[in-house]
């Protein structure tokens, strides 16, 4: 076999981890507003990371794709740092809290003008919605084999071997090229990228932006995420009592805690 | 009459617990509109299972027995669920947010033609146009999102130890055989061979005690299984989980993970030992009854949601307390 295409769908999100009190909802516009930078969502780091070593051991390219209605290239950049060999970010303002369905019609118009794959990757889930759908749903558009929650992904003789997490541990599977995976975290975290690389991205070439109508994707083939509602959780707070003195009155004080639950 | 069907799944030859949660949430659903509830299973035989589920009161079981049905393949499941679908038409269709669920939902789906809500907390009907609203948390559990099921056949997924379970009912539902065509050949994935690994039912634990990265490295995790094997004297089962950080770093499997892509678990008591409590890891423990937190920082979210507070190394306290558990229990 000779060089192995993947491409990789990525989503840009604000930071999953940033603070609760950085994190406000809008209710009227329905939009949770997150004061944090924004960041590759955490699983498609995964899934990026699967990608490179995949094109490290067997040569080839990798493609990031990133929709949204108006992408940061410096967030997405990273990835090229990382080690993919092109990023085309997919930019409209039609492209904006899309259903899942709606996006994977996006990303799969994206694929097909690309034209020839021989893997898709994405991550399990996105950080913001953690909806897990848009993965599955473009291998079901694009007609391909789906593999989901992938652990360790290797290629050969024009197969894909997946260790694919079940409920009683793992499943080993096999599927023809071109297919689909969706990557779990315990592939790896993203490799480690330093400041020198990471500018010097910063500083590259122009990256390609496709709009819909540059892909043929029209508006009502799209549709936004349907919601009702938006509001925030309720108060997890508890009164904490702290347990003071040295560490043996705390484990004292503790077991006392633990047999008045007994 | 408009009908609600829960894809049931069959756990070790018998009913997955899971299911009777579903028929609790379907009942719910059912009880105030007047439509028909049901419950497809499918599987190699799967008579048996059906009684059961019958005897929860469903007003008709399905069944599909089909020898490729016997172990879970995605593809062929796939199949009939859709082949079923087109059969009974239903305008609901609930599944658990299981590893099935999640991998069947979004397919089917697009199959159907439908829009799917995954792991709903809660399912109401809209008033107003008798739509199927599913709640679930988003953005990392910092808010709750109503979503407005679209489709024909409208679609969830349900978190699991959510909705209580169904208790039986009146077992007159009848017992109806669907008829599905699948072969191998719609199968576009070869199993090679499934390797078992000690599972980890954090969700039955009575106590769980969790570790994060505040536990420097994975040798702290034996210093919370010596804690867990001086507590399981006492509160029967005790397991180790531990937060997203602990898998990311490589010191624990992701099975034992407790937060939004782990686990989600409610137990007695929960230990979190140098977790600094991240809003995903929160939303899988906060409903735990009693929540018991050790970390060095006393500002961090953590003890924000527990009821006891440690501020201390745990190196120090944690041998400390073994040591007490081990003079008094």
């Amino acid at each position: 076999m000779t060089e192995l295409n993947i491409i990789i769908c990525v989503k840009q999100i604000p930071d999953p981890e940033a603070p609760l009190s950085d994190v406000s909802i809008d209710a009227e516009n329905l939009e949770v507003v997150v004061d944090a930078p924004q960041v590759i969502s955490p699983f498609d780091e995964n899934a990026l990371e699967a990608a490179i070593q995949l094109k490290e051991e067997l040569d080839g390219k990798v493609t990031v794709l990133s929709m949204g209605k108006k992408l940061s290239d410096s967030v997405l950049r990273k990835a090229l740092a990382a080690g993919a060999d092109e990023l085309i970010l997919l930019e409209d303002n039609g492209f904006e809290k899309l259903d899942s369905h709606s996006t994977a019609t996006v990303l799969a118009a994206a694929i097909k003008k690309i034209g020839s794959f021989d893997l898709v990757l994405a991550g399990r889930q996105a950080g913001d919605w953690d909806s897990g759908q848009v993965g599955l749903i473009l291998g079901e558009m694009l007609g391909l084999p789906c593999i989901s929650l992938a652990r360790e992904i290797t290629v050969e003789d024009g197969s894909v071997i997946v260790k694919k997490t079940v409920p009683e541990g793992y499943e080993r599977v096999k599927a023809k090229l071109p297919a689909l995976i969706t990557v779990s975290n315990e592939v790896g975290e993203l490799r480690y990228i330093s400041r020198t690389r990471m500018l010097k991205m910063m500083r590259g070439g122009d990256i390609p932006a496709w709009t819909a109508e540059e892909i043929g994707v029209s508006d009502d083939a799209i549709e936004k995420m349907n919601i009702a509602s938006l509001t925030t959780p309720p108060d997890m707070t508890r009164d904490c009592q702290f347990l003071e003195g040295s560490p043996d009155q705390q484990a004292a004080a503790l077991v006392d805690v633990f047999v008045s639950l007994r | 009459m408009k009908e609600v069907l829960i894809l049931g799944e069959v756990k070790d030859a018998s009913l997955d617990p899971r299911i009777l949660e579903l028929l609790g949430a379907g009942k719910k659903l059912t009880e105030a509109s007047g439509d028909k509830l049901s419950v497809l299973l499918m599987g190699d035989r799967v008579e048996d299972v059906a009684e059961a589920a019958a005897s929860y009161g469903p007003d008709s079981v399905y069944k599909i027995e089909h020898p490729l049905l016997e172990r879970f393949n995605a593809d062929l499941w796939l199949a009939a669920l859709e082949q079923a679908c087109a059969e009974i038409k239903p305008s609901i269709l609930l599944m658990s947010h299981s590893f099935i669920g999640m991998e069947l939902g979004p397919r089917l789906a697009y199959r159907l033609d439908s829009r799917l809500t995954t792991d709903c907390i809660d399912l109401t009907i809209d008033s107003e146009d008798g739509r199927l609203l599913g709640t679930k948390p988003v953005s990392g559990g910092n808010a709750i999102c109503v979503f407005k099921c679209a489709g024909q056949t409208q679609m969830v997924t349900v978190r699991g130890n959510v909705f209580p379970p169904a208790e039986s009912g009146n077992a007159g539902g009848a017992i109806a055989s669907i008829n599905v065509t699948i072969d191998k050949s719609m199968s576009r994935l070869e199993s090679l061979e499934i390797v078992e690994e000690d599972t980890v039912a954090l969700d039955k634990a009575n106590v769980v005690i969790s570790g994060g990265a505040g536990l420097g490295d994975e040798d702290g995790f034996e210093m919370l299984e010596e804690l867990a094997e001086a507590l399981g004297k006492s509160f029967g089962s005790v397991m180790v989980g531990c937060s997203r950080m602990a898998v990311d770093k490589g010191w624990m499997s992701s099975d034992h993970q407790i937060g939004l892509t782990g686990t989600i678990i409610a137990p007695d008591i929960y230990v979190a030992v140098g977790i600094s409590g991240a809003i995903q890891h929160l939303v899988g423990m906060v409903h735990s009854k009693k929540i018991i937190a050790i970390n060095t920082d006393p500002s961090c979210n953590i003890f924000k949601v527990a009821d006891y507070g440690i501020v201390e190394d745990f190196e120090q306290v944690v041998p400390a307390l073994i040591k007490r558990l081990e003079e008094v229990l």
